[in-house]
């Protein structure tokens, strides 16, 4: 995957992978029992049977893990729809898959059915992402437009949104209502193997519809039909990106709720480094993604949130500051 | 069938394209041999456009078929069709902040698999193209900051950068000044002399005679006339095609006209 990146590119990407694993470290220090980085060394290291390997294995690594994984689904589907729609302020819910997964979850909690199953939640929650990707791509299969896209997406979201308002409107006690809130602002909390295993196959899955689709994005900057007459097939570039986004965020969102700004942010955040070239921005704001978003989860466990404080409300918090002063930074050349 | 001689060019055969049901080209005919100049002119609103993006393939063609060398550009693939032509559209925008250079380089996608690296020798043909269309001096400029005749240069050197035979320009002077206008039909002749073959829509009449090999005029979606430049620029055909008479006159060997009465479309109604 290297072969097409510069130099540059290939030192922030291995910058940017120490990073993850330095942040991912200090994320498993965080928990119940507070640890060192030499105890989590020697959790990951040491005997599978011992207490301080239970811990690091069973209980932390899959939050971190999960974590990176929906991290680097949201910077890499932000960065490659960004390219597709040629447009700055793209990000995943622009395709409406992230409201209709939320709403999903909302009328899963609605009718009570976590009692019956921890996989309830997510499980409606990618029906609604499927539902909602089934839409964009019948769309997206008649030729239409980018704008015809976005407006599809904004149309489905909006509609997903006022469902979502409608049930919880009608939600049956505060506790439930309490429950759609919380999920919608997001959480990796208590997350083990199971949501891992659920939500992976289907991130990884969108992540090999989108492998190598950067040199049409590139193309696609002079336009539709310039790129077309640089034998750039859009309709298949449209098709690979929509439903591996929605495959992958679909995915994400389904275990951890609705993260936002990540998918929007990262992309810019990662231009400041590398130029705007739709190609290089892909690989770098998937890991900056999965970093963006374990410095989130380690802030949600900081002792000042009382444990209360959910993971969407602080990659927000981070986000938009960060991107505040890269729009200002960038003006000049953003025209 | 003819000799190869005779099928060199890209050629349009009675091609018709209809839009949202509406006719907006029909039964166009005309080629482009290699090293010539072919203006494309016609009022706005004439097919002009239609013609050139139809001649890409980049509308489906309700009659007629296009042909490059004798082959029948439906049955090529996408990127063997974007190594034949190349294509300058009306006005490109760039939507990201690239650097110059790079956006050269993307000339170069059709004779790049996804994952490859531009060569040395790619590179080679970047720069040429560059030094061309002199704007080499700016390859470390971000493109968006540009100014517009710069910006058509790069989108020129983006195009030649290709390296296809044939090239197929959309009104490439809309929007610069005399001495940019001059210049692109310069570089324009220097790639026909070169044995590109090149099809460009104009709105200068000046420049369609002076510039062009041959020309050709549509008029309301169909050809009216087409062949040598006087003949196509004659009163009645420009009259009947634009409603405006012309001032002609010489300055050396070049030969100008000017456009002096407009008549009101009423009166050509018959």
């Amino acid at each position: 995957m290297i072969k097409g990146l510069h130099l540059t590119q290939v030192y922030l990407v291995i910058a940017l992978l120490l990073i993850l694993i330095g942040v991912g470290l200090v994320s498993a220090t965080f928990g119940q029992a507070p640890l060192s980085i030499a105890q989590v060394l020697e959790g990951l290291s040491g005997p599978e049977d011992s207490g301080l390997s239970i811990i690091i294995r069973e209980l932390r690594l899959p939050r971190i893990i999960l974590g990176m994984f929906v991290g680097a689904a949201l910077g890499f589907s932000g960065a490659a729809l960004q390219g597709l729609l040629r447009n700055p302020l793209a990000e995943p819910g622009v395709i409406g898959v992230t409201a209709s997964a939320s709403l999903g979850a909302v009328v899963a909690i609605y009718f009570g059915l976590t009692a019956f199953s921890t996989y309830a939640v997510p499980v409606f929650s990618m029906f609604g992402a499927l539902l909602a990707t089934m839409v964009v791509l019948a769309v997206a299969a008649r030729d239409a437009s980018v704008l015809t896209l976005i407006l599809t997406g904004i149309g489905l979201s909006s509609l997903a949104t006022a469902l979502i308002s409608l049930v919880m409107n009608f939600a049956p006690n505060p506790m439930s209502l309490r429950d759609m809130v919380l999920w919608m602002l997001g959480s990796l909390e208590n997350r083990t193997t199971d949501d891992l295993s659920l939500a992976v196959p289907f991130i990884i899955l969108g992540w090999l519809l989108m492998i190598g689709v950067g040199q049409g994005l590139n193309a696609l900057a002079l336009g539709e039909d310039a790129a077309t007459t640089l034998g750039v097939n859009l309709k298949r570039l449209r098709w690979r990106i929509i439903a591996g986004t929605a495959l992958s965020v679909g995915a994400a969102v389904s275990v951890c709720g609705g993260i936002g700004f990540v998918g929007l942010v990262v992309p810019h955040i990662v231009r400041f480094f590398v130029g705007s070239e739709p190609r290089h921005i892909l690989l770098p704001s998937a890991i900056a993604g999965a970093i963006l978003l374990t410095l989130a989860d380690i802030i949600t466990r900081l002792p000042f949130g009382n444990g209360q404080l959910q993971l969407g409300v602080v990659t927000a918090f981070i986000g938009a500051p960060v991107f505040l002063v890269i729009v200002y930074k960038t003006r000049e050349a953003m025209r | 069938m003819s000799s190869k001689i005779e099928t060199a060019g890209l050629a349009l055969h009675g091609v018709g394209v209809a839009l949202g049901g509406q006719q907006i080209i029909e039964d166009i005919s005309f080629d482009v041999k290699p090293g010539e100049v072919v203006g494309l002119i016609g009022a706005n609103g004439a097919g002009k456009s239609t013609a050139v993006r139809a001649a890409l393939n980049l509308v489906k063609l309700a009659a007629g078929h296009i042909a490059v060398d004798g082959v029948d550009t439906a049955s090529l693939n996408l990127k063997e069709r974007a190594k034949l032509m190349s294509y300058v559209p009306q006005g490109t925008p760039v939507h990201w902040p690239l650097v110059a250079e790079r956006l050269v380089a993307l000339g170069r996608t059709p004779h790049l698999g996804p994952w490859d690296k531009i060569s040395n020798a790619e590179q080679e043909i970047i720069k040429a193209a560059m030094v061309e269309t002199d704007t080499w001096h700016l390859r470390e400029r971000i493109a968006t900051t540009l100014s517009g005749g710069e910006t058509a240069r790069l989108m020129l050197a983006r195009t030649i950068a290709v390296g296809a035979p044939y090239m197929l320009a959309d009104e490439p002077t809309a929007a610069l000044d005399p001495y940019h206008r001059l210049q692109v039909m310069d570089i324009m002749r220097a790639q026909a002399k070169a044995g590109t073959g090149i099809l460009i829509v104009l709105h200068d009449l000046s420049f369609a005679q002076n510039y062009c090999d041959k020309l050709v005029l549509l008029h309301k979606g169909k050809i009216l006339d087409q062949g040598d430049t006087r003949q196509v620029l004659s009163d009645k055909n420009l009259m009947e095609a634009f409603q405006i008479s012309v001032s002609r006159w010489s300055d050396g060997n070049t030969d100008y006209l000017m456009p002096s009465t407009g008549v009101t479309p009423a009166s050509e109604a018959s």
